[in-house]
């Protein structure tokens, strides 16, 4: 079977690469691109830990096919820190142990970001309902909905 | 596996009309878990995402065309959609996570044919019609006629839908949709009730239309539901006759996530709450028109 030649843009950088139609970005990100911080978890959309922000949008990475995403704009975890310096979210992260096992943090650091630059000031119901989609079987959630909010209020300058 | 992405529904419906495996992929937000569980395995997938008239949301003869591969995201920023048909978005945004909304369409939504599928219920209630392109040129049907069962549809070989019409509304109209689930968020309707009713100037409900998802094989419309308030104040009285004829239509399963009885009995209490908003919203004053 043939395979498909697509162009895209993944964090900034013009990327090309081959792949047949049964991959999904997922696939494609981590075993063509070897951008390895998106992370398959359910494979089925339900768990969000391969959360990639896809033209502006939060989708999971695990139900795109790879042979959509030519001529789009896709952003990963792997964009997120500039250089050595973390996003505010990384950080608060990091300050708060808002993770343990750490395999959801990529999925849930790219959800918030979107949330944050859509609604700089979420209330925690707000930003419960947004991250519903990214399921931690390690904190209990309340530490990454606490490192949220606080790295919200320090982006506001609170 | 192939994968297309026709610009044009006149490919589209060429590429689908060769191919009796072919499937389209809208959202993809099913297809991708079909294909992935092997429940499917088709030779052909055709993206119809590149087709710019299934992607748009038009003011259309003072009503709106709203493209079948829409997303909830996409459509729940549209404004002037989202105040004249507050339902139909809630519906449509109960389906799945932020991610999910991402990607997830009406048209997708509809097609999938869940018996449960959120959006289907307000779109029935508030009369959108779904146009279907095929090899035989276009046809407009109403949303009820095109799922008949469990992953089951009234499309034709190489038809599509590829828009819904949602046709102007008469003053003093409100429409509402609410569902049943054990959890606050991310499931699946165990029942769901879509309504949308008119007011005349002296308050009195003078057309409804009631529709219930996930108690029977396809998304039921209701016309005795609809009779129990048609020329009543959507009073009490009105409001425990309309929960009866709901309960009286459910037609349910048991199954893991609600009884036949319980979904029964629910179906009665949620056709009377989501009678209760879609009134208020037919009493707003200051709605916003296409």
């Amino acid at each position: 079977m043939a395979k498909y030649h697509v162009s895209a843009t993944v964090n900034g950088d013009d990327v090309e690469f081959l792949c047949e139609p049964e991959q999904t970005l997922l696939d494609v990100l981590r075993d063509e691109l070897h951008l390895t911080g998106t992370k398959e978890g359910c494979a089925s959309g339900d768990c969000g830990a391969c959360s990639v922000m896809l033209d502006g949008r939060l989708v999971c990475s695990c139900l795109v096919m790879g042979a959509e995403v030519g001529d789009r704009e896709i952003e990963t975890i792997e964009g997120m820190a500039n250089g050595e310096d973390l996003h505010p979210l990384q950080q608060k992260f990091l300050d708060y142990a808002a993770l343990q096992c750490g395999y959801c943090t990529p999925g849930i650091l790219v959800a918030a970001r979107a949330l944050l630059e859509r609604n700089p000031d979420p209330t925690e119901t707000e930003t419960r309902f947004w991250l519903a989609g990214n399921l931690c079987r390690c904190t209990g959630y309340d530490k990454i909905i606490r490192a949220v909010q606080d790295t919200a209020a320090e982006m506001r300058g609170e | 596996m192939r994968y297309e992405a026709p610009e044009t529904m006149e490919a589209a419906v060429e590429l689908l009309s060769t191919d009796d495996s072919a499937r389209v992929l809208s959202g993809g937000t099913d297809l991708l878990v079909q294909l992935r569980a092997e429940m499917i395995d088709p030779s052909l997938v055709v993206d119809v995402k590149q087709i710019a008239q299934m992607r748009s949301v038009e003011e259309e003869n003072r009503g709106f065309r709203v493209g079948a591969a829409v997303s909830g995201a996409e459509l729940g920023e549209h404004e002037v959609f989202k105040s004249v048909w507050p339902g139909v978005v809630e519906a449509f945004e109960l389906i799945g996570s932020t991610q999910i909304q991402g990607r997830a369409t009406l048209g997708g939504n509809l097609c999938n044919a869940s018996p449960a599928a959120d959006s289907v219920p307000a779109m029935i209630a508030a009369g959108a019609i779904a146009t279907i392109h095929g090899p035989g040129g276009q046809r407009d049907v109403p949303v009820e006629s095109v799922a008949t069962g469990p992953g089951q549809t009234s499309l034709g070989k190489g038809e599509l839908v590829s828009s819904f019409y949602f046709p102007e509304q008469p003053p003093r109209t409100g429409d509402a949709y609410l569902r049943f689930i054990p959890r606050t968020e991310m499931d699946i309707a165990v029942v769901g009730v879509g309504i949308c009713l008119s007011l005349d100037g002296a308050g009195i409900c003078n057309a409804a239309k009631i529709s219930l998802g996930a108690v029977a094989a396809r998304a039921l419309v209701v016309q005795e539901a609809a009779d129990a308030l048609i020329g009543t104040s959507v009073d009490g009285e009105a409001l425990a006759n309309l929960s009866e004829a709901a309960s009286a239509a459910a037609n349910p399963i048991d199954d893991k996530r609600g009884t036949k009885e319980f979904r029964i009995q629910v179906t009665g209490v949620m056709a009377r709450r989501t009678a209760a908003i879609a009134l208020a919203r037919a009493k707003r004053v200051n709605k916003g028109k296409a």
